[in-house]
């Protein structure tokens, strides 16, 4: 094997493409709300954590995997536009940092109502265990969701590239993320791009939260928090403001994660989030728009 | 006479401490540690509003220097023989010393300033949305670091044997000493820069003001401050270092918020409105008796009401309750209102 030193293996390098493939798609969901809205959406992972349990249910009362994956999608949905309705709008001409702070607090609402409606063990989602087998690719054993979630957050990328390059709300969306202001001066409704944006970033949770569960089945208040947590970091890492930074920054962090985690030992693999934290630091300090962006305009102006 | 004037901005939220902390000795043991527990947050969400308050960026950081300020004065507090059971991976230096309680306070104080102030070298020059996510990540460093190195503390476990000294005169005490020295700061030309720089940082630089300077003098005291209520909490309760993560650093940030951020009433009137709220629901999930009424509530409750109240005033009054001002007099005392408005007009 080409990758054997160091106790990398193969299907330790694929678990981290996995992972690093849907922290790419939770980056890039949080990264596009960010562009039209400035908003920082720090309740992002409880609307996973939402669609989780939807999942979890469909598991109990027996529906088939599409039917339970259409369940998460429409709880998913229906949530983001309820955030972006009742506290969103409203603050929508505060600050970022407000506006962060708000979400700070819908984040530990959500929290804890699933903590008082399904306690502190939560419930099992597992119809999807089934991707957790792994597949034999010529004496090498790797997880179907390894791959499923590398195939999937491939895809679910190219697809909003071609939406944001290819169709008349794409190019609206990319517009307003550079200079709202400017975008609706030019004619771009602004509910409809925020809106659209709200809708795209509640369907890439959907395909993250699908994924993600088949990883951690068991599905608790504080599932996906501390994915929530990388994943911020690895946006502000790549760059908040363009997609394409995001889902890099987003996925560099998860890829990190995975293979250092698998080849680490614990001792020191128990460090990883202080030295991703710091990176993050570090990045905010010398080049605060990010380590994948190339030169130009600042983020926030005085 | 203008010293005299300003003085109930002082007094208000000092009496407002020691009317808790009287009232706290009235009550039942049992509802006691509400009261003790209420002071010490007022102590650590002064702190928050000593740096968040003034200089009006957001800062996520406040409760990793509680938390390191906690570490401090529970290590060093720990009898040497209980830490050789309970922490036996303490480096050599921490495990032979210790000191009194006083001391301990001060010493958490201290490092809890050292520590802010390495910390706000680099991370001063950034405010707004970048502030918020550097700050962040510094509770989350100081998270992993806590959680994970047994050499300065009981790493995931609970501090055990720290003596509890801090009771109703403690805690009044120590939440007093915050209040004071968060009074005493902003009434400086520190304080009165660093505000002048949250209302128009254009115009305070203009007027040869460095944001830089005010913003890490502030920060290192907001340090010093939360590291003392560190110290404070540990000698209160068996502390472990999930309970100075993100649900301490939201509720206090929630008791900011609800309070008013931009003045120190703001923050000791949240600190006891929404501790009250908190208390009251966290009792419930044990059952409390309110009217001959059996109220039962399931945990997690006092959080998502406490989440509910800071979105809603985010919301509809984004200054809080107080709407940022301080208590004053004149807008009690109608007549000298009156007074005052006709000797302006004239």
């Amino acid at each position: 094997m080409i990758l054997a030193f160091a106790n990398l293996s193969w299907p330790v390098f694929a678990d981290a493409l996995a992972l690093g493939g849907i922290y790419a798609l939770m980056a890039v969901g949080i990264g596009l709300v960010f562009g039209v809205l400035r908003l920082v959406n720090f309740a992002y992972g409880q609307l996973m954590m939402a669609g989780a349990f939807a999942l979890a249910y469909g598991d109990q009362w027996g529906l088939p995997n599409w039917l339970s994956i259409l369940f998460c999608f429409g709880v998913v949905l229906a949530l983001s536009a309820l955030m972006d309705r009742l506290v969103f709008r409203p603050l929508r001409t505060h600050s970022p940092a407000v506006m962060l702070v708000a979400t700070f607090a819908v984040a530990f609402v959500l929290q804890n109502i699933a903590l008082i409606a399904w306690g502190s063990f939560g419930k099992t989602a597992g119809s999807l265990a089934v991707w957790q087998a792994p597949w034999d690719i010529h004496g090498v054993y790797i997880r179907k969701i390894a791959i499923i979630a590398v195939g999937t957050a491939a895809l679910c990328l190219l697809l909003l590239q071609l939406l944001l390059t290819r169709t008349p709300v794409g190019l609206q969306m990319r517009a307003a993320s550079m200079d709202f202001r400017t975008a609706r001066l030019l004619g771009v409704r602004a509910n409809r791009v925020i809106g659209g944006a709200v809708l795209i970033s509640g369907l890439l949770a959907g395909v993250a939260t699908v994924m993600l569960s088949v990883e951690q089945p068991q599905i608790t208040s504080t599932w996906a928090l501390p994915e929530t947590i990388y994943v911020l970091m690895g946006v502000v890492l790549g760059g908040l403001n363009r997609p394409i930074p995001a889902t890099l920054g987003g996925f560099t962090i998860g890829f990190a994660f995975g293979l250092l985690g698998g080849i680490l030992p614990s001792n020191q693999s128990q460090y990883l989030p202080s030295f991703i934290f710091a990176a993050v630091i570090v990045v905010l300090l010398v080049r605060p728009n990010g380590l994948f962006t190339r030169g130009g305009a600042a983020v926030e102006r005085v | 006479m203008n010293q005299a004037r300003r003085l109930p901005e002082l007094l208000a939220p000092a009496l407002l401490v020691l009317a808790t902390a009287l009232l706290g000795l009235e009550v039942s043991s049992y509802l006691q540690t509400y009261f003790l527990d209420t002071l010490v947050k007022v102590a650590i969400v002064v702190a928050l509003y000593v740096f968040i308050g003034n200089s009006g960026v957001l800062s996520f950081g406040t409760i990793s220097f509680v938390a390191v300020g906690a570490w401090t004065a529970g290590v060093l507090t720990v009898p040497e023989d209980q830490k050789r059971i309970t922490m036996p991976g303490l480096s050599h230096f921490l495990l032979t010393t210790n000191v009194g309680n006083a001391a301990s306070l001060a010493l958490a104080a201290g490092v809890g300033a050292v520590f802010a102030l390495a910390v706000g070298l680099p991370l001063m020059r950034l405010s707004g949305l970048a502030a918020g996510i550097a700050t962040f990540a510094v509770l989350g460093i100081t998270y992993n670091v806590l959680t994970n190195e047994q050499k300065i503390g009981p790493g995931l476990n609970a501090f055990s044997a720290v003596p509890q000294t801090t009771g109703m005169w403690q805690a009044a005490g120590g939440g007093l000493i915050c209040v004071g020295a968060a009074y005493a700061y902003q009434r400086t030309r520190f304080g009165r820069k660093l505000r002048a720089t949250r209302e128009d940082a254009a115009a305070a630089a203009a007027a040869g003001i460095s944001t830089y300077r005010q913003r890490l003098l502030a920060f290192t005291l907001s340090g010093a401050l939360a590291g003392f209520a560190g110290g404070l909490y540990v000698h209160l309760l068996p502390l472990q270092v999930g309970n100075l993560y993100l649900d301490l650093t939201f509720i206090t940030l929630a008791m900011l918020i609800v309070g008013g951020s931009g003045s120190l009433l703001g923050a000791v009137v949240g600190t006891l409105a929404l501790n009250g709220v908190y208390s009251f629901f966290t009792a419930a999930t044990n059952t409390v008796d309110v009217l001959g009424w059996h109220l039962t509530v399931p945990a997690g409750t006092a959080e998502m009401v406490l989440g509910v109240l800071m979105a809603v005033v985010l919301i509809l009054r984004p200054s809080g309750i107080t709407g940022g001002r301080e208590f004053s007099l004149p807008r009690r005392r109608r007549p000298v209102a009156d007074l005052e408005k006709a000797r302006a007009t004239t």
